[in-house]
Formats: structure tokens, C-alpha cells, sequence
């Protein structure tokens, strides 16, 4: 197969990107698009050119590190993660455009690299369970439904890759954090920091620069897990009602 | 070392020399000895944990379990990962579950089995007291992770529920759907998450750890690179973790993560912490197979598919005809044929074996020659599509989607694939290394699998480490006092991020004409051609010749273009693939001198007279610590003796 691949080209984060278009012959359509883009690196090398820079790394659709914007939909034309996508997608002869994810939370570093450690910090905000090693009951003493442990591992499956946010007009994070308000949120060891942990989370949010949520769906869509939108509704829920218990976070 | 070594000449610390290995096991009764030991060893008082630092690189499972536990006791934590995010460690790619000898379903476990499964099916070559110990912690590391949030499946009563795993007799395996690495990392990560939030540890992303720096005779720092600037920096501590995961990737292809590296500790190994067995590796027997030159990495499918599918290839070499249009009686059902009593069901290494075997005939299937059937057509005419469809439903769009080929219609192609390492830089019992201060954690320590790992066990062990061990005998190290002060203004310090930069600058400055990833490759393809599935002194001394060849041309000719000072993926790959260059020498040295099979590790020289693997106990039954001696040099063989007093060695027979 034959493609002009038309590529975001930056050199940092501060300096203008633009597209730079490449063409490569010979591609197979059993490889996957990191390969091609491997093979696309190769001919650059050889020929003393600057490698585009991208991120991965497991390879298998998991780790959440690879993440482009193929023809405008992230991580392109199946809802998979762009590792697990393979070139037998494309038209033969095809032009494929490939952008990084684009919103403000999410700095370009290099060419297709953004940095989304703004994530790490949402969760860091409360995206956990306040339990030290040691001194935790036996694992059988609490009993959970196996509906609630099925719907929480829904939420849990997140890989924090942002496609959410690239694919959100609005460049909103409310899927990443419901994601992970209704994993914990719908565990009874979450219970006891249910309502501070969504207060902070979509503060932190925010913080970030993350816009707001418009109900627009393009997350869920794009979604290399499948997660449900349900829980962006499940945690404005847990959000309105905590407001009314903890009340305006502002002024703790 | 003497701060007066000169950078002419790169250090290869000769400090550690003549060290003899001290396993620091304790005797007495097996199910005492963790007790005891713990009570033995010296405490640090909680108020003067604050004045301690540890630098713990690596953040899954291992490293991320006890960057968080070291924290939450008190002590100062700086944490590293190459990744951009401490949750994308390679852990998270596990799948299948994490044993632990909890007993729930009431069908015999106990904490003295899952010691004596793990002894056995390491085929003898670990250690009982970290066996046993490790035995004994698995039951609390599933109480922590449910307490963390972890969303283990569960029944319809509520509890959780065990599957039994890679042919054990029990089920006492835990899972959360295929997802188990990830969610045991994710209940890690936000617990090390809400240190940072606390201010105990301070994470450092996208930096990579590329030396080591000894001060006095103790580890006491490392040198790093920030991967986004180029940034050469030292951190110093008062001691060091290193949790960096398995050197699977010095076979190029492997179910690893693209960015797995033996960087760590190799340049630990080289500054003086023994590497022990590095020839124990293992293959698994399903994964997709390679489709061409261009492939990047393997994919890895449950062993479970073997439980229905049956294995075959072609009778004739060269068949290359459709699978539907080889008749019955030209199919080679060769598992089923040799082994009957266990078929398609052998062990992994047995069943890997004999499909590199059918392949080396020429009778492998698909473009590349490399695979063999594992073909549904009988189950589905037995069960039915749609019991194999709950069975193996997820499996199969898996395959699908990555080889766009309907395995209900047309046979699975499989090939065995590297994708966990039981060697590694060798501890004592508290998980110190040779180098005093220097602990090693999870798949990077070589301690407690043997030669061959179970399923399911490895998630087990790097949580162990890091949450249950790690951070008790690291105290003991501590508490024993003797510090000097020490900061990153150190001379040491200096002249080892001046010879991490000078390497740097080399790797840039040889504009050679082939790419870091075609030398990998051809460095990949000797390895597992005559260090993979099955070894020979022959082949061994090709590939002791080959290597060397391949370092050569790779210092002279490759080409890594862009600067040190930005993000430049290929110098990251380049100094990566610069140290399993040489690893791989000393993973041939070890396997050509270990003159006996065991398990991952099969010389065809040793084998029964049904082609089985031979271990030669009466002298092999030790740990091989080799002591590094200059690149190129032969490295010095060190051995810990290993005896049994609780599991006897006998042999394995699958006929």
C-alpha cells in the first residue's frame, strides 16, 4: 500500500508546528500504524532527517502511552487505542493526516508528544482510597455485589490515555474523571471520602484547565475502553450533592 | 573506586571484588524464619525516618508499591520512570491474575503448598526462605489491594472469586477481568499519588536512570537523564531501589513494552552488583505470530486457548497450501502424537520447543514459516460456536483484529514469544544487592522464581517485594548507621554524570550509516536463535563470537541523529541497546556454562532419552552470580550453593 502521510512536525513546545507531508510506499497492510510510522523513522534516519518523535510503549492496547489524532478522530478510524490500529483500515493510497492530542491541559513537548501529567494531578487531588500498607481487614469481610464490583471495574478499565479530551470540543476531562470517581465511588471501602474526593477532583480539574462538560458524547465515542458516559451522569450527581454537604470548596 | 580514577578511563569499579555471597537466609523452621528475621533485624525510630532519603527507579509494581510504603512510614522518596506517568509501567500489561495462598474456595491451599508449587516449577534453582516468605506475604497483598480499591471479580454472594491458573491443582488465583496487572498498578499508583499529594515523594517522569554512583563503598546516588531536556543530573539519597522490570527486550521481539530496558541494572551490574542466572528466561508458547521485518513487538494470548484448541502443522515441509485443504491425514498433531498423556496441554517450555522444532524442519505455517496451527474446528463441531464463543470470545477478537483472520473459520497461528526474565541482579534476603545499599525488587532481582516462573506469580512477587519486604529490611540497612553526608556537589558525582555525558555525546558523534533499531535487531535474532528456546554449546560459542562482532559495528556505525539536549527517542533506544549488547554476552556465557536443562533453560546436550529437560543437581544446584570484568573480558563466575530441606528435587515428566 501506498500513503502521503501529512504529519504535525514541532521542534518544542514554545516554537510554531506545522503539517509536513511524507510519502511511503510498501506499506503492509498487516502492520500497525506505530509501524508504519517505525518504517516512516527508518527512511528518515537513513537519509540524515529529524525521527518524528511519538509516544508508546506497551504496544498491546493497555498502557494508555500511545495516543494520535488520525484524519481528525483520536486514535482514529476504530475505536481502539492508535497501537492496536492496523493499516489495513486505510484506503489504499490514502492521505492520512496525524495530529498530537490538542487541548490546553495538554502541552505539545515534540512533534506528536504532549504532556499530560495535568492527569497524575487530578488524581492526586483524591483520586484514591486513603489506606496505608498493613493493618487492612481480610479481603472476604466485605462483601461487595458483584453488579456494583462489575460497574466500578467498568470505570476502573480507564487507561488515562486522553483520548476523551482530544476527541472533547470543549477539551474536557470529565470522562478520565468520572471514570475514576465511579470506580471508587461505587466501592463501599470509597464510601468514607466519596464526596471530598469528586469535590476536589473536578476542582483540580478545572485548576488544569480543563473546559466543561456539554453533554456533546464525542469522549465515550472515541473511547479505546468504552466507557459510558453514565458515569460522567453518576458523578455529577455524587458533585451536586456534595456541594450541598461539604458545601464551596473555595473557602476550605 | 578512588576519586582520582581519571574519564579516560570509564570506571568498572574492581571495589567489589573477592566479595563472597552471603545469602543472609535464615535457618530454623521454615514457617519461622520471616518472623524471626523481622524481629532480628534493627528498627529505624519513626521520628528519624524523615531524615532519611530513598531513591526507588521504576514505578510499577515493584517500585510503585514501595516508593508509596516507604512514604507512608515516614522516609523521603525521590521516584523515577521513563514513562510519562508512573501508572504506564509495564506491570499493567499482565493479564491473567495474581496467586495468593488465601484458601477461599476450600480446596486444599495453604501457604505450604503454593511454597512447595513454586519451588517445584522453578525446577529447583531458588531459594526455600524467600519461597517460603514470599508464600506467606501473597495473603496479605490481596487484603491490601481490596482495601486500595482493586475491582478483583467477585461472585454472586459477593466475594471474591479464584480461578485456577497455568495447570496448578487449586484455585487460588484472583483476576479482574484480563485486566489484572492494571488494576493491581492502578491501586500502587494512587496510593504512591496520594504521597506526592503529600509531599513524601517526589516523582520524577520521563527520566531515565543511566548510572549509579557509589561514594565510600555504598550506593548513594544515581545519574539520570531527563528525557524532555536532556538535563544529566545526579540525586543522592541514602539508599537506593532499583525495581526496573525484566531484560526481555534483549530478544528485540518480545511481549514487553517497547521501552523495558536493562539499563538500571546493568550499569549497577557494572559499577559491581552480581548478576545472577541470566540465562533463565522464558518463552511463552501462544502469541501471535510475526508477521514481517517490520514487526515491532509480540502479543501474548491466554494459555487457556490450549485447553480446546489442538496444534498442528502440515506432515510434509513446504506445504503451503490453506489449512482447509491439508487433509486429515497429512496434519502432524504433533503434541498429541509425542505426548499423549498430557497433548496440547504440556508445559509451556515443552510445548514452545517443539514448535520452534516443526518450524526448523520447515513445516511452519504463514508468510513468514514461523507458526503452527492451533486449530478449533473440532471443538466447534463438539460444543458448538457458541460455547467456544463464551470460552474464548474476547481471545478471538483480540486475534482478529490484530491478524484480520476469523478463528472459527480458519486455525490460529501461534509462535512462542519471550516475555519474562527469572534472572536478574542478584539479593540477599533482605533484597540487597552486592552493593551495600543497593536493593533490587520485583522481575530486576533474580530471587525467587528459579529457572522457570509460574503464571500468575509474578504480580505476586513484585507486590511482595514492595509492599511486604522491602520495606522492613531496608530499616535494617538504615538503622545501622554510618552515613557520611553526601550531595550531588560530590567529585563522585560530578565525574559520573561527566561520563554518562560523554557517552551521550559519543553515541551522537558516530554518524554511521544503519539505525539503533536494525542493530537491535540483528543482536535480537542471534539471541534467539542460539540463546532462546533451546541452547547448545555449539550454537553458544557462535553467538560468543557473533556478539562481539555486532558491539563492534555498532560503535562504528550507527547513526544517532538530533542532539543530547531535546526529546531524541533514538539516543534514549541507542544507549538502551548499547547495554543489552553486552548483556547478551554475558546471558551466553551463563547458559553455555550451565551444562544442564532446568527449566527455562534447555542444552540440548542434557536431556532425557525422551527429549526431556535433565537437570544435573549434583552440580548445578547453585545460583550463578557473575561479577563484571571490563567489556569483553570473561566475567568472574561466583556461586551460591542452594539446598533443599523442604521440597526434594525430582524430576519432571509430561509422557
Amino acid at each position: 500500500m501506498k500513503f502521503t502521510l501529512r504529519i504535525w512536525r514541532q521542534k518544542s513546545p514554545k516554537e510554531w508546528g506545522r503539517f509536513v507531508n511524507y510519502k511511503l510506499d510498501d506499506v503492509s497492510p498487516d502492520m500497525s500504524f506505530l509501524e508504519m510510522l517505525d518504517i516512516l523513522n527508518e527512511e528518515l534516519i537513513t537519509k540524515g532527517d529529524d525521527p518524528i518523535a511519538f509516544d508508546h510503549d506497551c504496544r498491546e492496547g493497555i498502557c494508555g502511552m500511545c495516543g494520535l489524532v488520525i484524519n481528525g478522530i483520536a486514535h482514529g478510524p476504530e475505536q481502539t487505542t492508535t497501537c492496536q490500529l492496523h493499516m489495513r483500515s486505510f484506503k489504499h493510497v490514502d492521505t492520512i493526516t496525524i495530529e498530537p492530542w490538542r487541548a490546553t491541559a495538554f502541552p505539545v513537548i515534540k512533534d506528536l508528544v504532549v504532556d499530560r501529567t495535568s492527569f497524575d494531578r487530578i488524581i492526586q487531588s483524591g483520586g484514591y482510597i486513603s489506606v496505608s500498607t498493613g493493618g487492612v481487614p481480610d479481603a472476604n469481610t466485605l462483601p461487595i455485589a458483584k453488579d456494583n464490583a462489575d460497574m466500578s471495574m467498568d470505570g476502573a478499565a480507564c487507561i488515562g490515555c486522553g483520548a476523551c479530551v482530544a476527541a472533547c470540543p470543549n477539551g474536557s476531562a470529565m470522562l478520565f474523571t468520572a471514570a475514576k470517581v465511579g470506580h471508587l465511588g461505587l466501592l463501599p471501602q470509597g464510601q468514607p471520602e466519596r464526596y471530598d474526593r469528586v469535590l476536589y477532583m473536578v476542582h483540580q480539574m478545572d485548576e488544569e484547565g480543563f473546559g466543561g462538560c456539554t453533554n456533546i458524547g464525542e469522549c465515550s465515542a472515541v473511547c479505546p475502553k468504552e466507557i459510558s458516559m453514565d458515569f460522567i451522569a453518576r458523578m455529577n450527581r455524587d458533585l451536586i450533592k456534595a456541594n450541598f454537604i461539604k458545601g464551596d470548596i473555595e473557602k476550605k | 573506586m578512588s576519586e582520582t580514577t581519571t574519564r579516560a578511563e570509564p570506571r568498572t569499579t574492581t571495589e567489589f571484588r573477592n566479595v563472597t555471597l552471603e545469602s543472609r537466609a535464615p535457618s530454623g523452621p521454615i514457617e519461622q524464619r520471616w518472623d524471626q528475621h523481622r524481629f532480628n533485624m534493627k528498627l529505624v525510630n519513626p521520628a528519624n525516618k524523615r531524615k532519611y532519603t530513598i531513591i526507588v527507579v521504576g514505578s510499577g509494581l515493584a517500585g510503585g508499591s514501595a516508593a508509596a510504603t516507604l512514604a507512608e512510614l515516614g522516609y523521603n522518596v525521590l521516584c523515577f520512570c521513563y514513562q510519562d506517568s508512573p501508572r504506564r509501567a509495564h506491570s499493567i500489561a499482565a493479564q491473567g491474575g495474581i496467586n495468593a495462598a488465601k484458601n477461599y474456595q476450600n480446596d486444599g491451599d495453604s501457604i505450604y503448598r503454593l511454597f512447595y508449587d513454586t519451588v517445584k516449577g522453578g525446577d529447583f534453582r531458588s531459594r526455600e526462605s524467600n519461597v517460603y516468605r514470599l508464600s506467606q506475604v501473597s495473603v496479605n497483598i490481596i487484603d491490601q489491594c481490596v482495601a486500595q480499591g482493586v475491582p478483583f471479580a467477585r461472585d454472586y454472594g459477593g466475594l471474591l472469586d479464584n480461578r485456577s491458573f497455568g495447570g496448578a491443582q487449586v484455585s487460588r488465583t484472583f483476576y479482574a477481568r484480563g485486566q489484572t496487572g492494571q488494576q493491581l498498578l492502578l491501586g500502587a499508583y494512587q496510593a504512591l499519588e496520594r504521597q506526592i499529594a503529600a509531599g513524601k515523594v517526589k516523582m520524577f517522569t520521563r527520566s531515565e536512570m543511566l548510572d549509579l554512583v557509589i561514594i565510600n563503598g555504598r550506593a548513594r546516588g544515581i545519574v539520570t537523564r531527563d528525557m524532555v531536556n536532556g538535563k544529566i543530573e545526579s540525586h543522592v539519597a541514602d539508599a537506593v531501589v532499583l525495581g526496573t522490570g525484566g531484560y526481555g527486550n534483549v530478544f528485540y521481539l518480545s511481549t514487553n513494552a517497547k521501552g523495558c530496558n536493562t539499563t538500571a541494572i546493568w550499569r549497577s551490574h557494572r559499577r559491581g552488583a552480581f548478576f545472577a542466572n541470566p540465562c533463565f528466561t522464558q518463552i511463552h508458547p501462544t502469541c501471535i505470530p510475526v508477521t514481517g521485518e517490520h514487526q515491532s513487538k509480540l502479543t501474548l494470548m491466554s494459555e487457556s486457548l490450549r485447553n480446546d484448541g489442538r496444534i498442528w502443522v502440515p506432515k510434509q515441509a513446504g506445504d503451503t497450501r490453506p489449512p482447509h485443504q491439508i487433509p486429515e491425514n497429512e496434519r502432524d498433531y504433533y503434541l498429541e502424537e509425542r505426548y499423549p498423556s498430557f497433548g496440547n496441554l504440556v508445559p509451556r517450555d515443552v510445548a514452545s520447543r517443539n514448535a520452534k522444532q516443526v518450524c526448523d524442519e520447515g513445516r511452519g505455517v504463514g508468510p513468514s514459516g514461523l507458526g503452527v496451527y492451533l486449530d478449533f474446528a473440532d471443538a466447534i463441531n463438539r460444543l458448538g460456536a457458541n460455547v467456544i464463543r463464551q470460552r474464548y470470545g474476547n481471545l478471538f477478537d483480540m486475534y482478529e483484529r490484530i491478524t484480520a483472520e476469523n478463528p472459527y473459520e480458519v486455525p490460529m497461528r501461534i509462535y512462542p514469544a519471550i516475555h519474562y526474565t527469572m534472572g536478574g541482579l542478584w539479593v540477599d534476603y533482605e533484597l540487597q544487592s552486592t552493593i551495600p545499599g543497593l536493593f533490587v525488587i520485583g522481575e530486576a532481582n533474580f530471587s525467587d522464581h528459579g529457572a522457570n516462573r509460574l503464571g500468575a506469580s509474578a504480580l505476586m512477587q513484585g507486590l511482595a517485594d514492595g509492599y511486604f519486604v522491602l520495606p522492613y529490611t531496608i530499616g535494617n540497612y538504615l538503622a545501622q548507621g554510618g552515613f557520611d553526608k553526601v550531595s550531588t556537589d560530590n567529585p563522585v558525582c560530578r565525574e559520573v554524570e561527566a561520563e554518562v555525558a560523554d557517552r551521550m555525546t559519543q553515541l551522537l558523534s558516530i554518524n554511521g550509516k544503519r539505525t539503533v533499531d536494525s542493530f537491535h535487531r540483528e543482536l535480537g535474532k542471534v539471541v534467539w536463535e542460539y540463546c532462546g528456546m533451546s541452547r547448545s554449546a555449539d550454537g553458544l560459542k557462535k553467538a560468543l563470537q557473533r556478539i562481539p562482532e555486532i558491539r563492534a559495528e555498532f560503535w562504528e556505525n550507527v547513526n544517532v541523529p538530533g542532539q543530547n539536549e531535546n526529546l531524541n527517542q533514538s539516543l534514549e533506544k541507542a544507549g538502551r541497546v548499547a547495554d543489552f549488547m553486552e548483556l547478551a554476552e554475558l546471558m551466553c556465557t551463563d547458559a553455555l556454562h550451565r551444562n544442564e536443562s532446568c527449566g527455562g533453560h534447555f542444552r540440548e546436550e542434557s536431556q532425557t532419552p525422551e527429549g526431556e529437560a535433565l537437570r544435573d543437581d549434583a552440580n548445578f544446584s547453585y545460583v550463578a552470580a557473575w561479577q563484571f570484568n571490563g567489556v569483553g573480558n570473561k566475567p568472574i563466575l561466583n556461586k551460591e550453593q542452594l539446598s533443599f530441606e523442604y521440597v526434594h528435587p525430582t524430576q519432571r515428566s509430561y509422557k
